[in-house]
């Protein structure tokens, strides 16, 4: 037995030195947010009335789906931060353990690093044990930080136990993952197949559990996620679920030890299936490329903005409660007192999903630069095809991404709003208060232009313009914020519609801008060296 | 006819001057050897006349139309090779033939079917499984499958084994057969001595020899070995003997052409008993323009 993990030891040692930067960047990162959550929680709620309606606003389908039951009767700070923050919080450890499992083991291996190592006296399963002792320190450690982080915030609803329940429900989920992700790599023969099966059970295990939760039926009992929703810390305090949790961790990592005893290096239990011998119809131009070569990424961007979509929908319906009881966030609000407080929150959430459509489509247009930086444009440019063509192409899906993802994100929010609004937005309403954001989209995809076109390397200008667009509206009535500042930026210049007047000229003139924006960068594009 | 013409062009990036007025010249119907080592400027040139670069002076055509104004025009009739093949990780093989060929605008599918089969390639597999040799072995097949005029390669056999490397070099003698032209890059320099009918050989930037491989060798030095009756004296006061060496029986060295007629006269007087001569090879040549300036680091 000592055989097969032989220097075991050393190559767990050797993987916490050469990975050290990124095990403690994932562990503080997770750690920050949860622990900056009470505290922001403590100054925006104060008073229990406060988190009364707060707690109304999470009382829908939608709101269970997402983040999963939480004890809404006694919503104190510490029930808030559980139910609001345990799940996604457990879905990000879970992210983590899938990208360092694979990473330790398939990635390795698929390298060829793995086979060096096993030319040397070293057990046939220590590269797995070594993978999977790294996992165990990562998420005990994570554990630990976040149950003494926690506690040692000095909030009265968040004590010892409860602090240690979610430190530990996180911890057990993670080394869950890591199982699944180290089976995973049994099965898949490369790291991206790995990843990828990883990735679909923990997706499917998630909507399991908002199935489950949903109906309020068994099915939640089926999903490792379902079992994190189930301990409710600082309320609750079920310890059960954990040990269900590692239990059930212990016997997917042992399915993995004896996987790896009986298999080739190299090899996978699924070999990787042939790929298509000949290129599709859809595949024999730019665009068709450029859509290919996107494909998964959009598909997964627009089914967040329909979340997000649908997320800011399910609370349109008690939002009147929860800005009463709110100086705060009632100051974001536009203010005309004729109109109602959706109405005037309208514009408000139009903007950030606006923003957030605005990151899909200008990674999609600079998609063109790190094409040239890997080398790949030549073969396409090298052909009968023209630089003003390729870089249309990228312009022409970039604002399509555009327009569907901000449509999408409207489109989510008049869905959910429908079920829980007394006097529920007209579809045309909503997607109007959306569409009037697209010409600013395209001004940042024509400003990735201009960059693209003229100086490649300064592609993050792009994005801190984006920050300082968002800081300046998004809390620019909170801090008082001059006109002119927001102005600056395209998303300044939209009307506030429906709850100011339209403004065409406004509209037109940033597409004007846009149009001119983008055919300074083409030409830059047509004129500089390439590569 | 002239199909590449070249005349004092020049690159320069910020202060390094990566092509120093070089001129070219490719016929029809001719291969074209480039070489040099590496950072000397061939991959400089061939982006130049790709029209991926600009230049910075001088004149650069393709087919009577300039590489940098006509680039999408010229690139119908022609095949480019690079040397580092990068391809999209998630596509296939196959599917990166396809993507390539629809690009070009005319797709042959039977002469495709059959450089995969010459070339041994599985398009069924994703690129990012493809090794160097199989990735160039994709850029091969769409290059040699289409309907080019001028096939561009640069250094398109570093990853090949040795089987493959001679199925490239019948696809190469094929289209020249079709009286296609090609310019290739390379340093690879048995391969380019078998293929080339002209050679040129690049040296910072400059183009510091052209010609024939006749031509070529007919400025360099031929390989002597010589066993006599009576011991020889003298060679050493010879101008034109390089690397002299007595071997025990014999005398090894390396001779100027021009002074040949005057050794042999030398060596007569002592009774040849063996005489080996070998053309000097293209690496023979190479080494003549490099030696000295590789181990100075001068590349």
């Amino acid at each position: 037995m000592g055989k097969l993990f032989k220097k075991c030891g050393r190559l767990s040692v050797f993987i916490l030195k050469r990975d050290a930067i990124r095990l403690v960047l994932w562990v503080v990162g997770i750690a920050a947010v949860t622990l900056s959550v009470p505290p922001a929680f403590q100054e925006l709620y104060p008073a229990q009335e406060q988190r009364d309606a707060m707690a109304e606003t999470m009382r829908n389908p939608a709101m269970t789906a997402m983040v999963g039951p939480g004890d809404l009767q006694h919503y104190s700070i510490g029930a808030m931060t559980s139910h609001q923050m345990i799940l996604l919080t457990a879905v990000a450890v879970a992210i983590m353990n899938i990208l360092l499992a694979v990473r330790f083991t398939r990635a390795e291996e698929e390298a060829g690093m793995t086979e060096m190592i096993r030319s040397r006296p070293v057990g046939r399963l220590a590269s797995l044990a070594s993978a999977v002792v790294v996992l165990l320190v990562v998420n005990v450690v994570l554990a630990l930080v976040i149950w003494l982080g926690l506690f040692s915030l000095g909030i009265e609803s968040i004590g010892m136990q409860g602090a240690f329940l979610y430190g530990a429900a996180l911890g057990a989920v993670g080394l869950f993952f890591a199982g699944i992700s180290v089976v995973s790599a049994q099965l898949a023969e490369s790291a991206r197949g790995a990843t990828t099966l990883s990735m679909l059970v923990l997706v499917v295990t998630y909507f399991v559990r908002a199935a489950g939760d949903v109906a309020d039926s068994g099915l939640s009992w089926l999903s490792p996620f379902g079992w994190v929703t189930k301990v409710q810390p600082f309320s609750v305090n079920n310890g059960w679920p954990i040990v269900l949790l590692v239990l059930s961790a212990l016997v997917v990592l042992t399915v993995a030890a004896v996987l790896q005893s009986k298999r080739d290096v190299g090899a996978g239990f699924i070999p990787a299936r042939p790929g298509r011998t000949r290129a599709s119809a859809s595949l024999t131009n730019p665009f068709g490329l450029v859509w290919r070569l996107q494909r998964t990424g959009t598909i997964i961007w627009a089914i967040g903005l329909v979340v997000l979509g649908i997320s800011y929908g399910s609370v349109m319906g008690d939002l009147e409660s929860f800005f009463d009881g709110n100086e705060l966030l009632a100051n974001m609000l536009a203010g005309d007192s004729n109109l109602s407080v959706a109405e005037q929150f309208l514009p408000m959430l139009m903007l950030v999903m606006a923003f957030i459509a605005t990151i899909p489509s200008v990674l999609a247009v600079q998609k063109i630069v790190s094409e040239e930086r890997n080398g790949r444009i030549d073969h396409v440019l090298g052909r009968r095809i023209s630089r003003t063509k390729l870089v249309l192409s990228y312009i022409g899906f970039s604002v399509m991404v555009g327009i569907v993802m901000n449509s999408l994100a409207a489109t989510g929010l008049w869905l959910a709003s429908q079920s829980v609004m007394t006097e529920p937005f007209t579809f045309a309403t909503v997607i109007g208060a959306s569409a009037i954001y697209i010409p600013a989209i395209v001004i940042m995809i024509a400003l990735a232009v201009v960059v693209i076109g003229i100086v490649p390397k300064a592609g993050s200008l792009i994005w801190l313009y984006i920050v300082y667009a968002f800081i300046t509206l998004y809390l620019g009535s909170l801090f008082q914020i001059p006109e002119w500042a927001t102005r600056l930026s395209p998303y300044g210049w939209v009307p506030e519609w429906p709850t100011v007047a339209m403004d065409w000229t406004a509209e037109i003139g940033l597409l004007v801008v846009a149009i001119l924006l983008g055919a300074v960068g083409v030409a830059g594009y047509r004129k500089r060296d390439i590569g | 006819m002239t199909i590449v013409d070249v005349k004092g062009l020049t690159k320069t990036f910020g202060k390094f001057t990566a092509l120093d007025g070089v001129d070219l010249e490719v016929k029809k119907g001719e291969v074209f050897g480039f070489i040099g080592p590496n950072g000397a400027g061939k991959s400089t040139m061939i982006r130049v006349l790709l029209g991926m670069l600009k230049r910075d002076a001088g004149v650069a055509t393709i087919f009577g139309r300039d590489v940098w104004s006509d680039a999408v025009e010229i690139h119908r009739k022609i095949a480019y090779v690079p040397g580092d093949v990068n391809l999209w990780p998630n596509l296939t093989g196959g599917e990166v033939i396809d993507l390539f060929a629809s690009l070009q605008g005319d797709v042959n599918t039977m002469r495709r079917d059959e450089l995969i089969a010459k070339f041994d390639l599985d398009p069924s597999k994703k690129c990012r499984t493809y090794s160097k040799g199989n990735r160039q072995k994709v850029a091969l097949v769409a290059a040699f499958a289409s309907d080019a005029e001028l096939f561009i390669l640069d250094e398109p056999t570093s990853g090949l084994d040795p089987l493959m490397e001679r199925v490239f070099q019948q696809c190469v003698e094929t289209v020249k057969a079709a009286g296609k032209s090609v310019l290739l890059s390379s340093h690879i320099l048995s391969e380019v001595e078998r293929l080339c009918d002209r050679v040129g050989i690049i040296r910072s930037g400059k183009l510091v020899e052209t010609g024939t491989l006749a031509e070529l060798r007919h400025l360099t030095r031929s390989k002597l070995y010589v066993e006599t009756k009576v011991p020889v004296k003298g060679l050493d006061k010879f101008n034109g003997i390089y690397a002299l060496m007595n071997s025990g029986d014999g005398w090894s060295f390396e001779a100027d052409a021009a002074e040949l007629n005057g050794i042999m006269t030398h060596l007569s007087t002592f009774g040849i008993k063996r005489l080996e001569s070998a053309p000097p090879t293209l690496e023979d040549l190479f080494m003549q323009h490099y030696g000295e300036s590789i181990v100075e680091g001068d590349s």
